[in-house]
């Protein structure tokens, strides 16, 4: 009896390990991992493998060096290339985020509202594009917008332009790329939002003299909100920290935080830099990841009632 | 009124899906073109196969392509059994310590970006193998592992959804019975929720195969996935084969969520027929 309650002091019940198998592993390969990552963004570079100084060093004479090193995050923001790619990353994902819901928001609205044969339809072809490769789906665009693209080919056949219009490496190409990869990821939490809309209420807003457009403002969009800040946030955060879609679409000096990071690490070899990038990204994204958390847990609060 | 709000919907699915669709339809199309510019129209010697033909000679693409598919199988068994275990803890369990940290460690990969995830679980295998050795350099393994820690995040998703909705009365009832947990998971939790452990399971699947950025880290010297060895061909710029591999990949996942689709609705309809009855 007490080997028994002594087991279940330590978790170790048939629960307990079923939770802890996957929570163990988290911790090791999610958590701890960020750790590190802090910890390297306060080592000095080094011409080692790996390419940087130990913070802990054994100095002799029972002393233990402990060398924090803050130059890396001085760097970042004495070097206006860093701070200039943070705030146009966020530019770019917050404009991004907008087209997703201005372009996503009536198409979630069309299917919620459809017959649900036709339903299941449209959101099988909602779905379809996010299950092939995002990296191919980005590729299709280099050969829509290129100088001989398709695009580009069918206004000269057209008529309408004489000359390619430079498409490719641009802003633009970035935001379309950035668009078209997101929209499943901003139609699917707004309709299954509006999935559990009580249309009713519109009727009733409609009946007691509220236009149509009216009642859509003050029914239909508040009554949303959660999936609208659902959509958004799966859109907006991982925008912000985007590689592949700048590096193949924006052009050169299209200045991305997640470029940055990558090219830090890769081409300069410069893990400490790239680690404090890292953290630097990461306080700017939390507070936005705790907001979707708790999005997300009234939502499904919202599920069992 | 009415008529006009549809008319604009309408008119909105039209533009979005052509907009999800005509870049996929562009590169089916432009497969079957002769030439090596990819998108001009080579009237006289097309449509023709020859770029299917040269996609099975490459062997650069055939060998990266037999590595992603080891890894992702790896990596959707583990992450589905990893990602059941956490959904089924966290919607059946109640309140318990370490609740709310689970919670968190199984959304925050939904949305963290690619590049801090890699570097993060780079720097974590470095670390490990300076202090016990393991795991040796960087390959299929590290991948794996990288693999597994953010595609088990959709699967908990996948499975808490499914847990959510149904009857929780139906393991209550086998347990006052007096049937062991372990028993009335496996005959019936399991049975029920098979379904989302096998869409999890294609998720995780579709994840790791698609995967760019996470592996880049995380591999080491040949150990390349697909994803990696088409990245440094597009990066080039249009390239024949990549096109032929993007149809070969749609027609596969269209395949795949067809017989899926009509799966999932036959066993609904043979439900409710035996509801009925």
């Amino acid at each position: 009896m007490y080997k028994r309650s002594l087991l279940k002091r330590l978790g170790l019940t048939g629960r307990g390990i079923v939770a802890a198998v996957p929570f163990i592993w988290l911790i090791m390969f999610f958590a701890v991992p960020f750790i590190i990552v802090l910890k390297i963004s306060f080592s000095d570079i080094d011409l080692a493998i790996p390419p940087y100084k130990p913070l802990i060093e054994w100095a002799g004479h029972n002393l233990i060096a402990i060398k924090v090193n803050f130059n890396n995050y001085v760097f970042l923001f004495t070097d206006h290339l860093y701070l200039n790619a943070f705030i146009n990353s966020i530019k770019v994902a917050f404009i991004s985020t907008v087209l997703c819901l201005l372009i996503g928001y009536p198409m979630a609205y069309g299917i919620a509202r459809s017959k649900p044969a036709t339903r299941n339809l449209l959101l099988l072809l909602v779905v379809l594009p996010f299950w092939t490769s995002l990296l191919l789906r980005v590729y299709a665009w280099i050969g829509l917008l290129k100088a001989n693209g398709v695009i580009n080919n069918f206004l000269q056949w057209m008529g309408l332009i004489h000359e390619p219009l430079p498409m490719l490496y641009t802003q633009f190409a970035m935001y379309i790329g950035i668009v078209y990869s997101y929209l499943p990821f901003m139609i699917l939490p707004l309709y299954s939002n509006l999935e559990k809309m009580d249309w009713q209420l519109l009727e009733a807003a409609q009946d007691l003299g509220c236009k149509p457009w009216q009642a859509f403002y003050k029914v239909t969009l508040p009554l949303s909100r959660n999936g609208i800040l659902a959509g958004s946030m799966l859109v907006f955060i991982p925008a912000v920290g985007e590689f592949v879609i700048p590096a193949l679409l924006g052009g050169p000096n299209a200045l991305m935080i997640g470029r940055i990071l990558w090219d830090e690490f890769f081409s300069n070899r410069a893990w400490p830099v790239a680690s404090a990038v890292a953290i630097l990204l990461l306080i700017v994204l939390v507070p936005f990841m705790m907001w979707y958390q708790s999005v997300q847990a009234r939502e499904s609060a919202g599920d069992r009632r | 009124m009415n008529e006009r709000r549809s008319l604009f919907i309408l008119c909105c699915l039209g533009f979005g899906f052509a907009f999800l669709y005509l870049p996929i339809l562009s590169m089916v199309v432009f497969s079957f073109n002769a030439s090596r510019l990819v998108t001009v129209w080579d009237s006289a010697n097309s449509p023709t196969l020859k770029w299917y033909y040269s996609l099975l000679g490459n062997d650069e693409i055939l060998d990266a392509a037999l590595i992603s598919l080891k890894v992702a199988v790896i990596n959707a068994t583990g992450a589905s059994i990893l990602g059941t275990l956490a959904g089924f803890s966290l919607s059946r369990f109640g309140k318990f310590r370490g609740r709310v940290a689970l919670n968190a460690m199984t959304t925050a990969p939904l949305v963290m970006p690619e590049v801090i995830t890699g570097l993060s679980l780079l720097m974590t295998f470095v670390a490990m193998q300076q202090l016990i050795g393991w795991p040796v350099g960087r390959g299929l393994t590290t991948i794996t592992i990288a693999h597994i820690t953010f595609s088990m995040a959709f699967v908990t998703v996948v499975i808490q959804s499914r847990l959510s909705t149904f009857d929780m009365s139906l393991e209550e009832a086998a347990m006052d019975l007096g049937a062991h947990p372990f028993k009335v998971f496996f005959v019936i939790t399991l049975p029920i929720i098979f379904p989302a452990i096998l869409s999890g399971w294609l998720l995780a699947f579709t994840m790791s195969w698609d995967d760019l950025v996470i592996s880049s880290f995380a591999s080491g010297p040949g150990s390349s996935t697909l994803p990696m060895v088409v990245f440094s061909k597009v990066r080039l710029g249009v390239s024949p084969e990549i096109n032929v591999l993007a149809t070969l990949t749609i027609t596969v996942v269209t395949l795949i969520m067809i017989t899926v689709a009509w799966w999932m609705a036959r066993s609904a309809r043979i439900e409710r027929e035996r509801l009925r009855s």
